[in-house]
């Protein structure tokens, strides 16, 4: 560990307000290579402090790549290109002496900026609350062994359930698409048996509220798979298609 | 003056919740709706139970500084969650878990909710599997379990690394339903920073909107407290940047008392101190240690790289210490050790670190079954350091990690405040004075699905159902304390950042509040917060506005807590003059140099009882064990 800082150039957006216009700032700075991005910054808002100016907004929280607070654009990919991490992963020694670094906040139509580097996703926990859960009270549920769920498809369940909920997938995609998302919740629900009842209307109602929200449509890119921390396969996308497809059926069948 | 009443119901420990679920008074469904309760804290204490209180029909606001509820530090928990279901046949039982949870925490816990922790345990395992929760899975469909420390039956249940995620955002799906339905009304990005009591009995709170730096009333006829652990106390943990002690810290300056705030778990398995900088200290988890080494060259000012150290001047100091356990001694003991090597200057990688060795087993077993085994957290230490464990030992220090005490509540989870109930890590009551591993998701749960329910409902039995006025004289009290306080912050225009306050006093508690304590360290220790703390408000300059996002202002606020909060731990830790658990007092030890504790004097909880700025009033519950024999930990 521990060699020689690194001299570097930060580009980093500066937006007072979610109606102000934003704009680069520059600021150049000396960092160890064993920091994280983030604590890079930490220091660069100590040294604001000190000067009595204003420090740079921007969200983490874990720093374990856990919890999605954390997500900035570095370099034009959100969480920067290095594949399967979060921001906070991101350390210093993957950069350059004398390299220029550009940050930005995620950027999309559902994603408005707060301030700086801060933007409110909020518009994914609305889709969540049209109908990512399965209906069941606290108290009065069957014992845990009762139904034996398959070890793969426990897996499978799994693999979807490890969304961290940052929305990467959104700001990777030309059409700020949040179908990666939805598709992980609705996928991780599809597969296990406590989902099966309320299958075809969970699909509905949160698709019908992720339009509202205004995410974009899947155009088939991947972009969302490949800067996703967690590594979500697209295959979740074509597994909400394939029940939602079958839900309109079902639901055009019953109208009649 | 408080009084401490545990109001643990009689009769036999295996019936007292039943009992005390048929006696306990209800709410009958058409008034559910006309009591509002606030719920602080979106972590799986708060979210479960802001969740099952909906369900039932009383009207929930739900609070979180996040920009989601599913952002609490719950989501970080690793390992596991324990349960009591003996899906395994090895012998586990409710009483097994009460006992091993009680002899975990060194016999410094509450029998009775301890009893009634592990009695529910069982049934939060089969609350999330229904919620869709996707646990491990044996190749005949059933749930697979793990073993953790503390116990000898394999009891842990798991979601891959991630237990905590999958076990919140179980919590955040129920929570997001009620959300759904108009039920829960969820605030984001708000900041409790006062506890409003009127006439004795909590009835609301007042928050900062972090994006507007508003201050706004909240009132309901009960408040529950979720807000987790003060482990950020000492700057650097393995918690998260924002988890703080700042809502249960106001809440008992405002009569709440707070309970054993000496007990404190340092984790030993954490990723070092690698500069200045540096923001947490990382988790890597404790199961590392069934396959890994640990140890220190024997030589002291050792300058040589690991691999060129050869074997007979290595020093394998749990082996050596404690040949039955070895490398999985129990947390305190590991941790204390890790501090001792490295205090007689053999630690490595600067000072403060010791080697976590995979060699061995790479060697015996092969680099597939280590990867198998652990390739995602031999991934992460190489992302963060940029070093690779299969070639060369990790290096690893002891870090703040979970904090047993907490508000002091009794049987029905209620503080010293009547109306004001506390959840999961921010209370004090189930682990002693140590916490076994996979047992913090286990009361955060217990407490939030099937504790708090009952329990808020026997108390607002007896309230009236009428709304509580946020023009009462007591919420403008509460407005003007913080208008106040916020002011005074941004007015000191001094020169010391918030942060470099916070690493100081970091270093006072690392040093003498720390893994080993002692009278000298502790009374100075004392007297440098109390400095620390004039200098604070001498010398801070915290830059920005009152009414805009401000993230300086938000953890100057907090560090002014943990500026009074650590006095308190000092002064805790110097009041209990015995070793127990995560306090362990160098005065109080055994020969061989392990805790020894004092259950003839030191039985007790010591709830503290704010007085004013560094005055407490201490009371005492006195702890009594008719059901486990009192015993000394042995793991020679």
């Amino acid at each position: 560990m521990s060699s020689e800082n690194l001299n570097l150039t930060l580009k980093i957006w500066r937006q007072k307000s979610p109606t102000s216009v934003g704009s680069f700032e520059e600021f150049k700075v000396s960092v160890s290579p064993d920091a994280s991005i983030l604590e890079m910054l930490d220091e660069l808002n100590n040294d604001l402090e000190r000067e009595g100016k204003i420090p740079v907004a921007f969200e983490s929280d874990c720093r374990e790549g856990i919890c999605g607070t954390c997500g900035l654009v570095i370099n034009g990919h959100p969480h920067g290109k290095i594949p399967k991490i979060a921001t906070c992963q991101l350390h210093m020694r993957n950069f350059k002496n004398g390299e220029t670094i550009y940050i930005e906040p995620f950027r999309a139509k559902a994603f408005p900026v707060i301030k700086d580097l801060i933007v409110d996703r909020s518009g994914m926990d609305k889709v969540l609350q049209a109908g990512g859960f399965i209906s069941v009270n606290t108290g009065g549920v069957p014992d845990a062994n009762e139904i034996p769920i398959s070890k793969d498809v426990a897996s499978h369940a799994m693999d979807a359930a490890e969304c961290i909920g940052c929305g990467a997938c959104v700001a990777a995609c030309k059409n700020a698409s949040a179908m990666l998302f939805v598709g992980a919740k609705v996928s991780q629900y599809s597969f296990l048996p406590q989902g099966q009842p309320e299958r075809f209307q969970r699909v509905q109602s949160m698709v019908a509220k992720m339009d509202e929200m205004g995410f974009g449509s899947c155009t088939n890119t991947y972009a969302c798979e490949a800067e996703c921390p967690k590594g979500i396969s697209v295959i979740n996308i074509a597994r909400m298609n394939k029940d939602f497809i079958s839900a309109k059926i079902k639901s055009e069948l019953t109208e009649v | 003056m408080i009084k401490l009443n545990s109001n643990v119901p009689e009769g036999n420990i295996a019936e007292k919740w039943t009992n005390h679920k048929f006696n306990m008074k209800l709410v009958n469904p058409a008034n559910k709706r006309k009591f509002d309760i606030i719920v602080v804290g979106t972590g799986l204490a708060g979210a479960s139970a802001a969740a099952s209180l909906a369900e039932l029909g009383y009207n929930v606001q739900s609070f979180t500084y996040h920009d989601s509820g599913r952002r609490a530090h719950s989501i970080a928990a690793q390992g596991g969650i324990n349960a009591a279901k003996n899906y395994q046949n090895d012998g586990d039982s409710v009483y097994r878990l009460f006992y091993d949870t009680v002899k975990g925490g060194d016999f410094r816990s509450r029998e009775a909710n301890v009893y009634r922790l592990a009695e529910v345990s069982n049934n939060i395992i089969d609350q999330c599997v229904a919620q869709g929760v996707p646990f491990a899975r044996e190749y005949g469909g059933l749930l697979d379990n793990r073993s953790f420390g503390g116990a000898q039956v394999s009891r842990t249940f798991y979601a891959r690394g991630q237990t905590g995620q999958q076990l919140l955002l179980g919590a955040i799906s129920a929570l997001n339903r009620q959300i759904g339905k108009g039920q829960v009304k969820l605030y984001t990005r708000r900041e409790m920073l006062e506890l409003v009591v009127i006439d004795g009995h909590a009835k609301g709170i007042v928050c900062r909107n972090l994006v507007t730096g508003e201050i706004e009333k909240y009132s309901a006829q009960a408040v529950v407290l979720a807000t987790g652990g003060y482990s950020n106390v000492f700057f650097l943990s393995t918690n998260a940047m924002n988890s703080n002690a700042t809502a249960a810290w106001r809440a008992h300056k405002k009569g709440a008392a707070f309970a054993n705030p000496c007990y404190t778990q340092i984790h030993p398995t954490c990723l070092p101190l690698h500069g200045e900088n540096q923001s947490k200290l990382p988790l890597m988890s404790e199961s590392l240690r069934n396959d890994g080494r640990i140890w220190v060259p024997k030589k002291k000012g050792e300058t040589r790289k690991a691999n060129d150290i050869p074997e007979d001047e290595r020093d394998y100091y749990l082996e050596r210490k404690y040949p039955s356990f070895g490398n999985l001694s129990p947390r305190d003991i590991s941790s204390r050790s890790a501090k001792e090597v490295c205090d007689e200057g053999r630690g490595v990688g600067g000072s403060e670190a010791v080697y976590l060795d995979f060699a061995e087993a790479i060697g015996r077993l092969g680099k597939k079954v280590i990867e198998e085994r652990y390739g995602n957290l031999f991934d992460m230490y190489q992302t963060i350091t940029g070093e690779n464990p299969y070639e060369v030992p990790m290096k690893i220090y002891p870090a703040p990690h979970y904090t047993m005490g907490g508000l002091w509540v009794d049987y029905n989870l209620q503080s010293t405040i009547p109306g004001l109930f506390v959840l999961g890590e921010a209370n004090f009551s189930d682990h002693g004075a140590n916490r076994l591993g996979a047992s913090a998701l286990m009361q955060g749960l217990a407490d939030g699905y099937f504790v708090a329910p009952y329990t808020v409902g026997n108390y607002l039995a007896s309230e009236k159902p009428a709304k509580v006025d946020t023009d009462h004289v007591e919420f403008g009290n509460a407005v003007k304390t913080v208008d106040d306080k916020v002011q005074k912050l941004l007015s000191i225009h001094g020169k010391h950042t918030v942060d470099e306050i916070h690493k100081k006093l970091g270093r006072i508690m690392w040093n003498k509040v720390g893994m080993a304590r002692n009278e000298k360290g502790l009374n100075e220790a004392i007297n440098e917060i109390k400095e620390l703390r004039e200098d604070f408000w001498k010398n801070l300059n915290v830059v920005g506005e009152y009414k805009d996002l401000n993230q300086t202002l938000e953890r100057a606020g907090r560090v002014a807590d943990y500026l009074e909060l650590g006095e308190l731990m000092a002064v805790d830790a110097l009041d209990r003059n015995e070793s127990c658990g995560g306090h362990f007092r160098e005065e109080y030890q055994t020969e061989e140099g392990e805790a020894l504790r004092n259950d003839n004097e030191y039985s007790y909880v010591a709830a503290w009882e704010f007085q004013e700025v560094g005055k407490w009033q201490l009371h005492k519950e006195h702890l009594e064990f008719e059901n486990v024999k009192l015993a000394t930990r042995s793991y020679k």
